[in-house]
């Protein structure tokens, strides 16, 4: 395991503000002066309507992009060291598996591209499988395996270098209902053996109350926070099917429900297309 | 039988039926075809029919087994085509590698730096309208200029310089949109892995340009077999089949079916040249697939 | 265009363009080059401005029999296309033949063109710029045919349209820049096509006649003139068909 400066936060964004200049002069504020920190080992999910800049949170956390001001830092670094130190595991809404490799070539990159030995990569990446419950299909190409089944590959991937913090951008958005809850399962079962850190974007009030420590409400035009919940539902590697039916958890969603439609939101109704 | 081995039998069997029907059109006008060809406001529109114009194919064929020439020590027809089709073929092979390479090259060069590609790739289109191929004679005398030590430029390295630079076009447009089409999803995986842009090269662009690459290849070996026959005839080079086609083009007065086979020759070389390609692409199945994956 | 849009554009390939003639003509100054090797870009341009009238009649005779060409090779290309695209037997049956046409060099068929058609005609030539041209336009055309959504035909099926009203509305839109881009693709070769087959026989007259002649008589600077003449037609029919291309696909937004 990486050493880390003692009492570092895995994520603290100080004041981040992004401004995405369109034509002619105008621009868009996607962040306006977002302060977020995260602690090692918390589940943070990010919740709001298309356009609040929760995605673009995550990119800037990932050094995917600069923020045009403001600071980020990832275990007391600034965003930019973490990456090249590889300090984060990152999954997309898309499983972005290449096509020409087989599953375990998939999350065998990350160790290639850094310099593993053949060995240790073969052990990682079926130990990573198993975790994922692909066992059976370490050697099938991405086109063989359902939506679910390459997601399943994409989060074996992101957590391949054992990371201490993962970013994840709407990782089951693309999922049916069905396969979403059991990998909602699945991720808080793997959180809970890996004791990372994680920053989740998602659109979906059940599944950020279900996985999160906390919530984070963003509002949009300009990106903000509206509110941070914090869920108590008990120790993840303790969540399971039955808490899906809690009192606990249904008081949760609604509650978040109401900070989402809240003042000045009605018209982001609808307009989540994503 | 598979299923894939009944459709591929179904291809070929509808193919095969397809030529014959080709054939058959052919013999047919002949037959009913008047002799003069038809004529539209002078020009003609469908040719003659006569057997100087149109042989029948049987003759062609028969064609082929006999000598090239009336002399006592002439070789059989489809033996000279043969040698000069496998000529043709090794200098079109060599321009196209040349070619690929050029492209390659070329095509690396714009993807790394914008400015390259907005500097060079007008050019790079604007080439194809140079008709090199008008100039070689003229790139066989830059040719006889260089000398140095043992090596002397051969006149085949003419053609196979004509050759190559019909064949690097392709490749150059190609494998820049291949180098350019993984996802943004993929680009920026790579980045968060922190790899280099030779990393992302090797480990994610290349792979994923190999859809694009394989039909500029084989537009590029199509480009060099043209370029080669073409060459050879406008520099002279002996001994290859475009040598032949002019040849028996000049003896078709008094042997009117000799040049239909260095014609079949030189149709065999573009097959040949195409089935290389594809075996190629057999050998790069692997990046081909799932272009529809995520 | 917008100012900075211009900046990268057009400056830069001008730029490398101008270095590249500088160059040249430097290199052929400074090394004394004989003009049987290489003229300099002034010498070519002082003949191409003595011979004009003699280059722009080549660039007439040798862009008919490419425009001829191109004309009819696009439209057999479109019409077999269209064919293909409705029949799959008809496709099954032509994929060796077009194929073949596809890797073979077709000028080689020039001399037998000539005996068939006549060696004092064009026609041969347009022919062979025709069946140079028809390869690109059926391939793109095909594929531009095939690359309907499934989407949009479930949905033409749904309001029951007719084959004809189907085609109207979404195939031949979604075709239509395919085959445009086809046209892009063949219209240079219809010239160099056009130009090549002078070299297999026929009249005198045109370009490629012409570069032949005069290298064989040692005129090297009007060889070069003539060469010029075919850079500039075989430029004109690729922006024409650039043109055409960048209208419709104006005309056919998100294409």
């Amino acid at each position: 395991m990486r050493t880390y400066p003692t009492g570092a936060l895995a994520v603290e964004a100080t004041a981040v503000s992004r401004v995405f200049p369109v034509r002619k002069g105008a621009s868009v504020t996607a962040l306006d002066a977002v302060s977020l920190s995260v602690a090692p080992g918390e589940f943070v999910s990010l919740i709001g309507p298309s356009g609040c800049g929760k995605s673009t949170l995550l990119r800037l956390i990932a050094d995917l992009d600069s923020p045009s001001s403001g600071s980020i830092t990832v275990f007391g670094k600034p965003a930019r060291q973490a990456r090249i130190d590889q300090d984060y595991g990152i999954a997309f809404q898309q499983a972005g598996l290449l096509p020409w490799r087989t599953v375990a070539g998939n999350i065998e990159l990350p160790l290639e591209l850094h310099g593993t030995g053949k060995t240790a990569r073969r052990a990682r990446a079926a130990e990573l499988i198993a975790l994922v419950g692909l066992s059976d299909f370490a050697d099938n190409y991405p086109d063989q395996l359902s939506g679910g089944m390459q997601q399943r590959v994409a989060i074996a991937r992101s957590l391949a270098e054992s990371p201490s913090l993962l970013l994840m951008d709407e990782p089951f958005g693309a999922l049916d209902e069905m396969t979403r809850e059991r990998m909602q399962n699945e991720l808080v079962r793997i959180c809970g053996e890996t004791s990372a850190a994680v920053v989740f974007v998602t659109h979906s009030i059940p599944e950020a109350v279900f996985l999160s420590d906390r919530v984070v409400v963003l509002e949009p035009r300009p990106g903000r926070i509206r509110d941070v919940l914090t869920v108590s539902l008990g120790d993840p590697a303790g969540r399971g099917e039955n808490l899906r039916e809690d009192e606990g958890f249904f008081h949760a969603v609604s509650q978040v429900r109401e900070l989402l439609h809240g003042e000045g939101a009605a018209g982001a109704r609808g307009v989540e297309t994503r | 039988m598979t299923r894939r081995g009944q459709a591929a039998a179904r291809r070929i069997l509808v193919g095969a039926l397809g030529v014959a029907l080709l054939a058959a059109v052919w013999e047919l006008y002949k037959l009913l075809g008047p002799a003069q060809g038809v004529m539209i406001g002078g020009t003609t529109v469908l040719p003659r029919t006569s057997d100087l114009a149109m042989p029948h194919l049987w003759v062609m064929a028969s064609r082929v087994l006999e000598p090239v020439t009336g002399a006592a020590n002439a070789v059989p027809m489809w033996q000279a085509v043969l040698q000069g089709s496998l000529f043709t073929l090794g200098i079109a092979a060599v321009g196209w590698l040349v070619g690929v390479s050029v492209g390659l090259a070329l095509a690396l060069l714009m993807q790394r730096f914008r400015l390259a590609e907005s500097a060079i790739l007008p050019w790079i289109i604007l080439s194809q309208t140079v008709p090199l191929i008008a100039l070689a004679p003229l790139v066989r005398r830059w040719g006889s200029q260089i000398q140095f030590g043992d090596f002397t430029w051969a006149s085949w390295m003419s053609v196979a310089l004509i050759a190559s630079y019909l064949a690097f076009f392709p490749v150059s447009v190609g494998a820049l949109r291949g180098l350019g089409s993984p996802d943004a999803n993929h680009v920026d995986l790579m980045h968060c892995y922190a790899a280099g842009w030779w990393m992302t090269l090797w480990r994610l662009r290349l792979p994923a340009s190999v859809a694009h690459l394989l039909p500029a290849l084989r537009l590029a070996a199509a480009s060099a077999v043209i370029g080669t026959v073409v060459a050879e005839v406008s520099i002279g080079l002996r001994g290859c089949i475009g040598r032949l086609i002019v040849e028996s083009a000049g003896a078709a007065g008094g042997d009117p079916v000799k040049p239909w086979a260095p014609i079949f020759g030189s149709i065999i070389v573009g097959l040949v040249a195409a089935g290389f390609v594809g075996l190629i692409g057999q050998f790069l199945r692997r990046f081909r697939r799932g272009e529809v994956a995520a | 265009m917008s100012a900075p849009g211009l900046l990268r554009t057009v400056i830069p390939p001008m730029l490398l363009g101008l270095v590249a003639i500088l160059l040249w003509q430097g290199a052929v100054t400074y090394f004394a080059i004989k003009p049987f090797i290489l003229p300099g870009p002034f010498q070519i341009g002082e003949q191409f401005a003595a011979n004009l009238q003699n280059v722009a009649n080549g660039m007439v005779v040798t862009g008919r029999n490419a425009l001829i060409g191109l004309l009819v090779g696009s439209l057999l290309g479109i019409l077999a296309a269209i064919v293909a695209s409705v029949l799959r037997v008809a496709d099954e049956m032509a994929a060796p033949i077009i194929a073949a046409i596809a890797v073979v060099p077709i000028v080689a068929l020039a001399p037998v063109l000539y005996t068939m058609f006549g060696a004092g005609a064009e026609t041969a030539r347009q022919i062979v710029a025709g069946l140079a041209v028809f390869v690109p336009v059926y391939f793109n055309t095909l594929k531009g045919l095939r690359q309907v959504s499934p989407v949009h035909r479930d949905l033409m099926r749904s309001y029951a349209a007719s084959s004809r009203q189907a085609t109207r509305t979404v195939t031949l839109p979604t075709a239509l820049p395919y085959v445009f881009t086809g046209l892009r693709i063949a219209s240079s070769l219809a010239v160099i096509s056009a130009l090549i087959a002078e070299y297999f026989g026929g009249p005198v007259g045109g370009l490629g006649k012409s570069i032949t002649s005069s290298a064989s008589s040692s005129n090297y600077g009007l060889a070069w003139a003539y060469v010029l003449g075919s850079i500039l037609l075989g430029l004109l029919f690729y922006s024409a068909a650039l043109g055409l291309e960048k209208l419709v696909r104006r005309r056919i937004p998100g294409s």
